[in-house]
């Protein structure tokens, strides 16, 4: 049984926009302790296989499941699927700007998401305590009380992506995280990426080859839906089709 | 541990205070208990204004904390002033009716006195049969809980196809707006069942009650700043914790807090109704006063109204939409009431009853524009002035 070294299986996914094929008979696997980087030029279909597995959009056929049980995720909402344990960071850093660092974490802290358990919901000692165990992590423990809003762009991607880890999810989505970081922040989120990945599985949706390099974890190549290439960095830079891809027009 | 929620919000305890403040100063001026410098009439004013913020603390919980623009929120007030209409006038006219018939010599019959009252309710509109909705309106705890069910589940179903077709923004405003004119409508007809244009009337006499006016509006002025007090404290209960965390986070960015894994479409359905409850209560306790409801109480303006107040009051704080309404509905009042005089200007007569329309519609727009945390937001001046 290789399901025992799966958590998320896509198969033959294909999804089409008024006739475009965005994703095409597309496949991809991942362990449940791993860190991939998904690499692919402008309209490779990054951003759609995200919106796939998070179910905000549906395919027009193949299948995604996930976890040992191997779940459909086809048929669950978006809510669902992240209360399932998948969890997404989108390329524009979004928090709740006018709330603070600690009403953002506690929020996304894991806990039931019903409305009367929420509406009762009163944190105790060791929520608090998670909460700042979670700013110290992405860096943030003399921020808590500030308005998300205020913060810097770097610091607000770490406050989402310290959201995405007080989720807990088994999964964990990330669009494009170094975007607009200066090289201190980057090699913060390499830390926290890599660190995050040795108890969960991670894909990092990337353009910036420098970054993919310091990950330095297996990587998958998008082109036109599909999958081009996988395997170390160097070999997929190394195989004719990708370099075509991204030098040879 | 944190502290409590009200430990937390000094502003609820302030506002608590104030209208308590408020409620005993106008019980000792009033003609009731009181110094009797404050007439009847206007005791019944302010209980309604009373009532009016208390739907607009409804109306800014579902605007100003989840960003919904809802401009229906009347039709859940005019329904709750119906539900208490209904046995207000059915146990009054009972009696009227019992006293008729005694005067006989045979004692009447069970069904004599239920057709004198149908005929003496529904004379107006051409019938004597009581419709089926008036099966409980001889009972006052039944229609008292008809007040919160009724428009609770028109909320409630109104809401679930609105929501989980993921209707949002303008869209659903105008799909308000159509609940709101349509429910007016059918209202209007003479076989709604509640009595079409005429709407229900003589709802300020109380049953049994043989206490003067005077009296009885102060007992609606008491229960309407009861009704506000409570209300307040449980909106502010209500925002104060995570859930008011999520529907914030609903308001500025819907599909990261479905990513964070919380069902929106349930968490807005119930605050949707939660709100349209409020909306109830308040219209319940406001129609006694007013004396009398008819459709024309629940027509789209109505609920448009209501979004003016809490915008110029100041969305996103409940206090902002007490002061709000309260200031706009009894300025309001001032100027459509003909207190105000009419200036003439020779060529022209300024008559405020129309041009205070006018003026009203260019203070929204000022405010939206320039001021769009409205009155509420002068408190915020004020506090940075204290702190610096």
């Amino acid at each position: 049984m290789s399901q025992m070294n799966t958590l998320l299986e896509v198969s033959g996914v294909s999804v089409s926009f008024d006739g475009f094929k965005a994703i095409n008979n597309l496949s991809f696997q991942i362990g449940p302790a791993e860190l991939r980087a998904v690499i692919g030029p402008n309209g490779a279909g990054k951003t759609t296989f995200m919106d796939i597995v998070t179910g905000k959009t549906r395919p027009d056929e193949g299948r995604v499941l996930f976890g040992e049980k191997s779940v459909s995720l086809l048929a669950m909402s978006e809510a669902k699927i992240a209360q399932a344990g998948v969890g997404r960071k989108f390329q524009k850093p979004t928090v709740f700007e006018e709330q603070s660092v600690h009403e953002n974490l506690m929020m996304a802290l894991k806990a039931p998401r019903v409305w009367w358990s929420v509406l009762t919901f009163r944190p105790e000692a060791p929520d608090m305590a998670r909460v700042q165990e979670l700013a110290d992590q992405v860096g943030l423990r003399d921020q808590l009380d500030r308005i998300a809003g205020e913060l810097s762009h770097g610091q607000k991607q770490w406050l989402e992506i310290g959201m995405l880890l007080a989720q807990e999810p088994r999964l964990l989505l990330v669009d494009e995280p170094a975007a607009g970081m200066t090289p201190e922040e980057r090699e913060h989120t390499t830390d926290l990426l890599v660190e995050a990945a040795k108890t969960r599985a991670v894909v990092v949706v990337e353009h910036d080859m420098e970054f993919v390099r310091r990950l330095n974890c297996k990587v998958t190549v998008l082109h036109e839906g599909s999958v081009l290439a996988e395997g170390g960095l160097d070999h997929v830079t190394a195989n004719p089709d990708v370099i075509d891809v991204y030098l040879g027009r | 541990m944190r502290k409590s929620f009200i430990g937390q919000n000094p502003s609820i305890l302030i506002f608590l205070l104030c209208l308590a403040a408020f409620t005993l100063a106008v019980s000792l001026l009033a003609e009731g208990f009181g110094i009797g410098v404050l007439s009847t009439s206007f005791i019944k004013t302010l209980g309604k204004t009373l009532c009016l913020c208390l739907v607009a603390i409804a109306m800014d919980l579902i605007w100003g904390y989840c960003g919904i623009l809802s401009l229906g929120h009347f039709a859940f007030f005019g329904l709750g002033g119906y539900m208490i209409g209904m046995w207000l006038m059915y146990a009054r006219t009972e009696i009227i009716v019992q006293n008729a018939l005694a005067q006989g010599d045979i004692p009447p019959t069970a069904q004599e006195v239920i057709d004198g009252i149908g005929s003496q309710i529904f004379g107006v509109v051409g019938s004597s049969d009581f419709p089926v909705i008036w099966v409980f309106a001889d009972s006052l705890v039944l229609q008292l809980l008809l007040v919160l069910v009724v428009p609770g589940v028109l909320a409630l179903v109104f809401g679930w196809l609105a929501f989980r077709s993921r209707v949002a923004g303008v869209y659903l405003s105008i799909l308000t707006q159509a609940m709101t004119l349509a429910l007016a409508l059918y209202l209007f007809q003479n076989d709604s069942g509640l009595r079409g244009n005429n709407g229900l009337s003589g709802l300020q006499n109380l049953p049994g009650v043989t206490a003067p006016q005077s009296v009885v509006s102060m007992w609606f002025f008491w229960a309407s700043a009861l009704a506000l007090g409570a209300g307040y404290l449980v909106s502010a209960w209500v925002i104060s914790g995570k859930f008011g965390s999520v529907i914030r986070g609903i308001r500025d960015n819907e599909a990261r807090v479905r990513f964070l894994g919380y069902p929106v479409e349930t968490f807005k359905l119930m605050l949707f109704t939660l709100t349209a409850m409020i909306a109830a209560i308040a219209g319940a306790l406001y129609y006694p006063q007013a004396g009398i409801i008819n459709p024309a109480e629940i027509a789209p303006i109505a609920s448009i109204y209501l979004a003016v107040w809490v915008a110029i009051g100041g969305r996103g704080r409940l206090y902002g939409a007490v002061l709000g309404a309260a200031f706009v509905s009894l300025v309001s009042t001032w100027f459509t009431g003909g207190q105000a005089p009419d200036i003439n200007l020779g060529f022209y007569t300024v008559q405020w009853v129309d041009w205070w329309q006018v003026i009203l519609g260019i203070s929204f727009v000022l405010v939206t524009l320039f001021a769009p945390k409205g009155i509420g937001g002068l408190f915020d001046l004020l506090k940075r002035e204290s702190r610096s």
